[in-house]
């Protein structure tokens, strides 16, 4: 049985009676699988009972909490029982050695754009980032790499523009709040990626504030934002494209709230179906030769990046062939 | 005091077994880079050995190694469950190395490799094996402590093996 993500939208209690997990609410008491359960996001206002708790712990499922506006709050992160002392040593030694650091920030920053070029050339814009990727060759400061991102990404941002329609504008990437409904959208598909990628992680002996691009005392899991840069495009970019352009997502799919644009209810139900469907669609891998899905390439990302430190294989960060 | 009567001997039963497996697989296990939770086929292997001899003395721990089950007789029967016969070689070492170190444990004893699967038992004596244990150990020894893995090299196991996604993905 494959293990599935579980998304929890409306109010409720999670707890355990004997070795079941239960939700319950006004429509009643539901048992859940706990071993088909890979990972569980929740959106709604849902008590957890300590033991439910103990009892997710134990099976090692991550419990991602988001708040009423759909931004991520936190995570249950349960015991680490994956753990490499080894590799987390060699993990921090990247870190602390210019020359390593810089370079996996590098193929974070260089994996993300050539993942934003693919993507414009299946939305038909004529654009391309061989100037800055030619300027990220020479950068010798993180910040240096900062720069030509946030250059790349607005260069993306206009581009992508171009082939959206009135109305779903990216115009200028704001965050907290976004304030119009591309932005909102956004936002809220990124809140959700950084949380799976966290999961991916746990599910690995990587150690996830030890990161490269972004600074590990950002008080965050820092290392889900280095490998976000990958797949920002590749899952986020490309699930907000679709649902605006086939008019799944609507104006009124939105609501102005905190001074900026926010998902109803309704608009948030459409956002996760169409996320859920998009990470659990596989492509085909042309080096496993065999299907994986699109959340499954996060893991094989981590792979990749342990391969890197332990000194067996240099990372290539993904580009999409999809 | 009287020295411990195995040298070095902290290597388990299973390093033996990657050993003849795959040695990239052998360094990541030793580095606590594993993949074992996520293999279904190590989950069935639990299941048949807890199921099908579910009244034998099991889990046996001796120092660094842990034997599957033991029955207790003139003879010492050390006995080892297994799902198939493709790795048979690292099999039958695992089992010799079992043998060798009761031996230095002054324990005289036979291995029993039980494939339940294929209906097939087969009968392991040290005899004449501790030259190939002892090189076995060193060859550990040497991959455990080497800085990093050795390249992985394709064979068919790659494809049942749980730590495919890692090397070849």
């Amino acid at each position: 049985m494959r293990k599935k993500p579980l998304t929890i939208l409306s109010d409720g209690i999670l707890l355990r009676r004997e070795n079941t997990l239960y939700f319950e609410n006004e429509k009643g008491r539901k048992p859940l699988a706990i071993e088909g359960i890979y990972d569980i996001y929740i959106y709604g206002h849902v008590t957890i009972t300590s033991q439910a708790l103990h009892y997710l712990a134990q099976k090692g499922i991550v419990v991602h909490f988001f708040n009423h506006y759909g931004f991520y709050d936190g995570s249950f992160y349960p015991r680490e029982t994956l753990l490499s002392g080894d590799l987390i040593i060699k993990q921090a030694k990247h870190y602390l050695e210019g020359e390593k650091r810089m370079k996996l920030a590098k193929a974070f920053v260089w994996g993300g754009a050539k993942n934003m070029e693919r993507n414009l050339r299946r939305w038909k814009v004529k654009a391309n980032f061989s100037e800055e990727l030619e300027e990220l060759k020479s950068a010798e400061k993180i910040t240096e790499i900062m720069n030509v991102e946030a250059r790349i990404r607005e260069k993306y941002y206009a581009s992508w523009d171009e082939t959206l329609p009135d109305g779903f504008k990216i115009v200028k990437r704001t965050r907290r709040p976004p304030r119009n409904e591309m932005n909102a959208l956004i936002s809220f598909l990124n809140s959700r990626l950084y949380a799976m990628i966290i999961s991916e992680i746990y599910n690995t002996q990587l150690a996830p504030t030890i990161s490269y691009l972004h600074e590990p005392y950002e008080r965050r899991f820092s290392l889900a934002l280095d490998i976000s840069e990958i797949f920002k495009p590749v899952i986020v970019d490309r699930i907000a494209n679709r649902l605006v352009k086939q008019r799944v997502m609507r104006k009124e799919h939105f609501r102005e709230d905190m001074n900026g644009v926010l998902l109803t209810e309704d608009g948030m139900k459409r956002v996760i179906q169409e996320y859920n469907k998009e990470l659990s669609s596989s492509v085909k891998h042309p080096k496993l030769k065999k299907n994986v899905t699109k959340q499954r390439l996060v893991r094989l990302e981590c792979y990749k990046l342990i391969k890197h430190l332990v000194g067996l294989e240099e990372y290539k960060p993904l580009v999409a062939w999809f | 005091m009287e020295d411990y009567p195995i040298p070095n001997l902290f290597i388990r039963g299973t390093e033996v077994n990657y050993l003849f497996v795959c040695p990239t697989k052998l360094w990541f296990f030793t580095h606590g880079i594993t993949m074992e939770q996520e293999s279904e086929w190590v989950d069935l292997g639990r299941f048949l050995h807890e199921q099908r001899y579910a009244n034998e003395e099991k889990e046996v721990l001796i120092g660094p190694i842990r034997i599957d089950f033991i029955r207790k007789g003139d003879v010492v029967e050390v006995h080892e469950v297994k799902m198939g016969k493709t790795i048979e070689k690292a099999h039958e070492m695992q089992a010799l190395y079992y043998l060798y170190y009761l031996k230095k444990l002054g324990i005289n004893a036979k291995a029993i490799l039980h494939y339940p699967k294929l209906n097939e038992k087969k009968e392991i004596t040290l005899e004449g094996g501790e030259k190939e244990v002892e090189d076995a150990l060193l060859q550990v020894e040497v991959i455990k402590s080497s800085s990093r893995p050795p390249k992985p090299v394709k064979k068919s196991i790659c494809n049942s093996c749980a730590y495919k996604e890692l090397c070849w993905g």
